[in-house]
């Protein structure tokens, strides 16, 4: 018999980069809120720069919630999915922000409107066949505030490229205005960096650093990055890595409004007759808890906010919570990350000591950024060109045919080539299918005997064109940079799992198509709302937090401002 | 600062091959770091593996040894997986993180000396560097196939399991008892781990000129293997 709590205003399920940044305008707007986490607390101590724990075993996952919940995965319904081999999130307060590359991009203006401004600009032919892609219910500038907010309050470091309509030519000239700069200056450069920039520049491409939160100067209290090298897969042993462990969630606990309760395992959302939400279940090892709520958030990643809804069916809503339309899970996307380009120089990169996030963007091909007029595609995608590397992944470098990677040839050539790789990351514009969503799995289950979640996603022709073409341009870079290799990855097939999944409950001012409204919530059981990427209905070509972070803002703020419309 | 090099061990080759991880050279390794204190600091003591090994025979870690030896051999360019320990750490880990492959090394190292034996003649350590070399490419290629040699699945996933691991124990932290005198990373040209590096050890880092730090993670102090425990 499930332990029955004291009521709530809000109940947030998940404290990571999400839901962790919505408790703090919840918090002090004086709400009485419940952040339930089914990780723990993580901190400095927990981050050693150590690249075996790191990236070779299965830290910082202590709780390993996302491993038992992994999703299936298969390209196209005709198929029998196969369990992933790991779980791309965590479990911890603060979430998979502990050791993410906190690249922290604003969407395009163009991303919001990709059905009318291509239809505008090109034709409505131009929208990819088999796409149920929609313009978001609101434009770039309705966001701008949060975008701002965020950036002030994470701790955000870049360079401006559009402050109210002008244009700076050191930042991104494509990015939509905004009202100020970054609180922070870009993070450094290397003399590799400054290189990459000036052949960029010899092609009349517009290379800029890129966002990140990571402070790049004191800020708040904690100091600058320490450039230490391993902030890929990593925690940051200097609090400079600006995760809502250390901002959002402990202003929120200092209010004296949130109460964090950690290892707490949610599995179903309660509704009563009316189809209004009433709380969660929860689990703590084997204790069960109801923690009532006037307000349930929904903040876990993508594929857990789906399956939650999918796994709370009730007689009000037989096939899953707020799925009375059959919306829930689709309209699925796996950013499309892959189809990289990756080169050997004849000179060292002194890369040693970067990060993911340290290094030169090119917007120019992204987004509606040029002209498609003659293309095979609409939207396109970002060159991040960053430096990254640790001592074991680089010894694991490709020999290009030179060496068979073993013996005393090899050791040669490592010796030599061991600071000279690099590879391109490139973000493409991936849009929404209808032949690509979330499920449940019929057949796979987690510990407890809940299905887990089933992916069904490919690339489409449109995806698969743009790294075609972006691919191009990498090429383009490298041979300027007197690379000696250059190898491209394939262009794109399934989906799979990924650590930008954007969908499942996507939102949308109409409810036959969309999960819920443009405040975030549920177009069903109005007093429920979804926090993270889930929401969002296109990808854009670059990292989706920020974008979710906004919009978690936006979705508090508008809770607190229509407290009394949503909770009673 | 430190010689970069450090290949003057006071053991020969041929003893540290002989007793790969085995009890001797758990007491041979260290004592070559000690014997160098411009190498290695003395805290250092503390994360050089010591104690008897846990998992593997005397007999598996002498062929293990010989595979690692090709596999990052030490050359004119200086010592290489061996030396660094990378038996030893694989020994570790299969007491750890690598649990569930006990039985995929003990079945592998037996089926690489039988394969050896059943193709050239004799067991894997006795051969030539070059036929051992060639032996290893079987193995890797997924060649070394036939019921009485006994690889479990392709014997190219073996390979590619000791080498995996093998790269670890050369060039991860050296805490986990692998890279030894910081072996693995001078083959790189890595130069260390740094809880900060300033705008000017970058630009040194570029010019070459930036002397490696020459530590494990674990001996800044500051952090806890365990990790996330309430």
């Amino acid at each position: 018999m499930a332990t029955q709590l004291r009521s709530a205003d809000v109940v947030v399920v998940g404290l990571g980069a999400a839901g962790g940044v919505a408790v703090q305008p919840l918090a002090e707007a004086g709400l009485d809120v419940v952040g339930l986490e089914a990780g723990t607390w993580l901190d400095r101590r927990d981050f050693a720069p150590d690249e075996i724990r790191n990236n070779y075993r299965s830290w910082p996952m202590l709780v390993k919630k996302t491993e038992q919940e992994r999703p299936t995965s298969r390209a196209t319904s005709a198929q029998t999915a196969n369990r992933i081999g790991s779980h791309p999130m965590m479990n911890a307060v603060g979430g998979t922000a502990l050791h993410y590359w906190a690249q922290s991009w604003r969407l395009n203006p163009w991303d919001f409107q990709v059905v009318s401004r291509t239809t505008q600009r090109y034709g409505a032919s131009r929208i990819p066949a088999g796409s149920t892609v929609e313009d978001w219910p609101f434009g770039y500038d309705e966001l701008e505030p949060y975008y701002d907010r965020v950036e002030h309050e994470i701790g955000v470091s870049g360079q401006a490229g559009n402050i109210r309509g002008e244009i700076d030519g050191r930042g991104n000239r494509f990015e939509g205005p905004r009202k100020r700069g970054y609180p922070m200056p870009a993070l450094r450069w290397t003399a590799f960096n400054e290189r990459m920039a000036d052949v960029a520049r010899g092609l009349a491409w517009h290379p800029f650093p890129g966002p990140a939160a990571i402070n790049s100067t004191a800020y708040q209290g904690r100091p600058g990055c320490g450039y230490h090298g391993f902030c890929n897969k990593g925690g940051c042993p200097v609090d400079a890595k600006n995760s809502p462990h250390l901002t959002t969630i402990p202003r929120a606990v200092d209010t004296g409004n949130l109460r964090v309760v950690t290892r707490a395992h949610v599995t179903t959302i309660e509704v009563d007759a009316n189809g209004r939400a009433t709380g969660v279940n929860y689990l703590i090892g084997n204790n069960e808890y109801f923690q009532p709520a006037k307000v349930v958030l929904i903040a876990s990643y993508t594929y857990e906010n789906t399956r939650l809804l999918l796994l709370s069916k009730s007689p009000a809503y037989p096939n899953g919570l707020s799925n009375n339309h059959g919306q829930v899970g689709r309209h699925y996307l796996s950013h499309h990350q892959g189809a990289g380009v990756g080169a050997l120089l004849p000179y060292d990169t002194g890369a040693w000591y970067g990060l993911p996030a340290q290094g030169v963007a090119v917007d120019d091909f992204a987004d509606d950024n040029f002209d498609h007029s003659g293309l095979e595609f609409i939207g396109g995608g970002n060159l991040w060109a960053m430096s990254d590397r640790r001592p074991i992944s680089a010894a694991n470098m490709s020999t290009y045919g030179r060496s068979r990677g073993w013996g005393s040839e090899w050791k040669r050539f490592i010796r030599e080539n061991g600071d000279r790789t690099h590879s391109f990351y490139i973000q493409k514009t991936t849009l929404p299918y209808e032949a690509n969503y979330l499920d449940l799995d019929p057949q796979v289950t987690d510990p407890l005997g809940f299905p887990v979640i089933r992916i069904t996603g490919q690339y489409q022709e449109n995806e698969r064109a743009i790294a075609t073409f972006t691919q191009d341009k990498a090429v383009e870079w490298y041979r300027e940079l007197g690379a000696t290799e250059i190898t491209r990855g394939g262009v794109g097939g399934s989906m799979g799992a990924s650590t930008h999944a954007y969908g499942g409950t996507r939102m949308g001012d109409d409810p036959e198509t969309n999960v819920v409204d443009r405040w975030g919530f549920s177009h069903e059981a109005p007093n429920v709302g979804v926090l993270g990427a889930s929401v969002m209905g296109t990808s854009g070509a670059r990292n989706p937090t920020l974008t979710a972070q906004a919009l978690s803002w936006r979705t508090a703020q508008h809770l607190v401002d229509a407290w009394s419309d949503i909770a009673d | 600062m430190a010689d970069p090099t450090p290949n003057r061990t006071p053991i020969s080759r041929r003893d540290l091959l002989k007793s790969a991880g085995a009890a001797g050279a758990a007491a041979l390794i260290p004592g070559g770091v000690t014997a160098e204190p411009a190498v290695v600091p003395a805290e250092r003591a503390a994360v050089v593996p010591t104690g008897p090994l846990m998992n593997l025979t005397a007999q598996e870690t002498e062929i293990l040894g010989a595979m690692v030896d090709r596999l990052i051999p030490s050359d004119d360019m200086g010592p290489g997986a061996l030396e660094a320990g990378a038996v030893r750490f694989i020994d570790r880990a299969l007491s750890e993180a690598e649990s569930d492959s006990v039985d995929t090394y003990r079945t592998g190292i037996a089926a690489l000396d039988r394969y050896s034996r059943y193709s050239r003649g004799a067991p894997f350590v006795e051969l030539s560097e070059r036929d051992k070399d060639s032996v290893l490419i079987d193995v890797q290629l997924g060649a070394a196939t036939g019921a009485e040699v006994g690889f479990v699945g392709s014997s190219g996933s073996f390979f590619n399991m000791v080498k995996s691991h093998t790269w670890q124990g050369t060039f991860g932290d050296p805490m986990y008892g692998g890279n030894i005198n910081f072996i693995g990373w001078d083959i790189l040209g890595y130069p260390g781990v740094r809880m900060r590096v300033s705008d000017e050890d970058q630009r040194d880092m570029e010019a070459g000129q930036l002397p490696p730090a020459r530590r494990s993670a674990y001996e800044y102090g500051q952090f806890q293997m365990t990790g996330g425990e309430e």
